[in-house]
């Protein structure tokens, strides 16, 4: 165990080296640079806002910002699982050459996911300033779900790294999951419109549903989190990292076998 | 004393699948007509070898017998399917020049992400870049993308940095292969140097009077398997002899 907190320490420079050649890649070449992360989201909100205000009348306060939070966190949720399920097997080439600990390639890609939510919560600010939404002390506390849900990514984003090694076809499945899962959570609509159907019950099985209803919570409702809310958002997030870690850490002896 | 690395009858085995099979449905379709073959193919069957500290230790045999995937299971790349390796020391590897390197990064970027890979931190890198820079000449270029420049650049950059550091064991696949000459000799020279502060090299090399006049130790693989070790002359002149 101290073995390996060295050997993550030791190669903590490389975490953050490929974090800015990340963000270095992704903003070179375009002029608006790093405020894309704010523009886009914003301008995502405005679409949604506009075409679900058309088509449904949802009985919500203060719809952008119920959206935009939802939807921020959902991209996030899209965002690191999908990058981390092909970071290692992007990184072949590496990987075949040098000794390199293979679980920093699916973490950078939660990192490198987070650092963008971050920055596109500067979107949210905009929103909830030009809403004139109400600000809470309560909005400190939404680092709390923020950061169980990270440790949740990073989970699903080992195993998925690992499974896909293996298994290229859980590339498309797993579309199929965001996409269902997108659905079955309170992004664009209010949590109110399952009641008196199964969805009660089986939506809050969905962790994805903790996460963004104590985001929310925090952030519109102006209220902290509950005990039950802290201990499910961490429950789902131990779970997601020891199945992860341990499925990426039984097979990565193979990975360059089949990469 | 101590061998700083020992190789115990380590053996490497690759799966070639004779079909390729990636997709779940595949898998399971295979699984219950019981038809999934992996042909095996062994690239290392029971090697066994030991470097003594200040070993100049060279690796012959004819492409394919085995010698990269030697070097990687020491350089820690590749586990053994069976056997162990233990490696008392830190290790350069040059097996592949340049790993990681990322072309649309400029030469300075670049510096920095491959230490990064080799394990170097921060610090250490700011303290020798002006070295890397001054062993590999590029001056002038630094903040150009690394694909404006020639492989021979790449690979001067490439062993500049991993030889910076005063390593306990050096891995040098092939690497005085690529460049022109000034840098063969320039590599040459930065290898020497590096022995006489005590480092030990592991070396593979076609050129079996290279090996020869640079080696004290040498072992001779075929097929994956030892055909002779000892000392580095006689394997060279038994070498030489069959082929
Ligand atoms: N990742 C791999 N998968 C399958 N076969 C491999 C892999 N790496 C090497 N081999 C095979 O192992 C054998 C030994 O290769 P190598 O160690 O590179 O030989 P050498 O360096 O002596 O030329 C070769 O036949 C090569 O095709
Ligand atoms: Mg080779």
């Amino acid at each position: 165990m101290k073995t390996k907190i060295n050997t993550f320490w030791r190669y903590r420079f490389l975490l953050s080296n490929l974090i800015g050649r990340d963000l270095k890649i992704k903003y070179r070449r375009s002029k608006l640079g790093i405020r894309w992360s704010v523009l886009n989201p914003l301008l995502m909100m405005l679409v949604m806002t506009a075409v679900f205000s058309a088509f449904f009348r949802f009985d919500i306060p203060n719809y952008p910002v119920y959206l935009l939070s939802g939807n921020l966190l959902f991209t996030f949720f899209n965002d690191s699982t999908n990058a981390a399920m092909g970071s290692v097997l992007y990184s072949a080439p590496l990987i075949k050459k040098v000794y390199v600990p293979k679980y920093i390639f699916p973490l950078e890609k939660s990192c490198f996911s987070f650092i963008n939510l971050l920055f596109s919560m500067v979107a949210l600010l905009v929103v909830m300033i030009l809403t004139r939404q109400q600000f809470h002390a309560s909005i400190i506390a939404a680092i709390i779900p923020m950061f169980f849900m990270f440790l949740f990514c990073m989970g699903i984003g080992l195993f998925l790294s690992a499974a896909a090694i293996y298994f290229r076809d859980v590339m498309h499945f797993w579309t199929v999951i965001v996409m269902a899962l997108n659905y079955a959570t309170p992004i664009f609509y209010p949590e109110s419109i399952w009641n008196g159907t199964f969805m009660m019950y089986a939506g809050r099985i969905n962790p994805l549903y903790w996460y963004v209803s104590t985001f929310r919570g925090c952030i519109i409702d102006g209220v902290f989190p509950s005990g039950l809310q802290i201990a499910l958002c961490a429950i789902f997030a131990l779970i997601s990292i020891v199945v992860g870690a341990r499925l990426f850490r039984k097979t990565q002896d193979n990975f360059i076998l089949y990469i | 004393m101590e061998p700083i690395i020992s190789v115990n009858n380590v053996s490497m085995r690759f799966n070639l699948a004779t079909e390729k099979v990636d997709s779940l449905k595949e898998y399971f379709i295979k699984l219950t007509k019981g038809s999934l073959k992996f042909e095996e193919f062994w690239a290392l069957n029971d090697v066994s070898i030991e470097v003594m500290p200040g070993d100049f230790y060279g690796l012959v045999g004819l492409n394919g017998s085995g010698k990269s995937t030697l070097l990687k299971t020491i350089a820690g790349v590749l586990k053994p399917t069976k056997g162990s390796v233990t490696v008392r020391g830190t290790i350069a590897p040059l097996i592949e020049l340049g790993a990681g390197f990322d072309m649309d990064l400029t030469a300075r970027e670049n510096i920095y992400l491959n230490g990064a890979v080799l394990g170097f931190s921060k610090k250490f890198m700011d303290e020798h870049f002006q070295e890397i820079v001054d062993f590999s000449e590029l001056h002038n270029f630094l903040d150009v993308p690394l694909k404006n420049y020639s492989s021979g650049m790449v690979a001067r950059i490439a062993f500049a940095i991993a030889t910076v550091t005063d390593p306990d064991i050096l891995i040098a696949d092939e690497v005085l292969a690529v460049g022109d000459y000034t840098f063969q000799q320039k590599c040459e020279k930065r290898m020497k140097q590096l022995i006489d502060n005590g480092t030990t090299v592991l070396f593979v090399s076609h050129s079996i009077e290279q090996v020869k006049s640079l080696c004290n130790k040498a072992t001779w693989l075929e097929h994956g398997k030892i055909i002779m070790s000892g000392d580095a002359q006689t394997v060279c002149d038994e070498y030489s002899k069959r082929y």
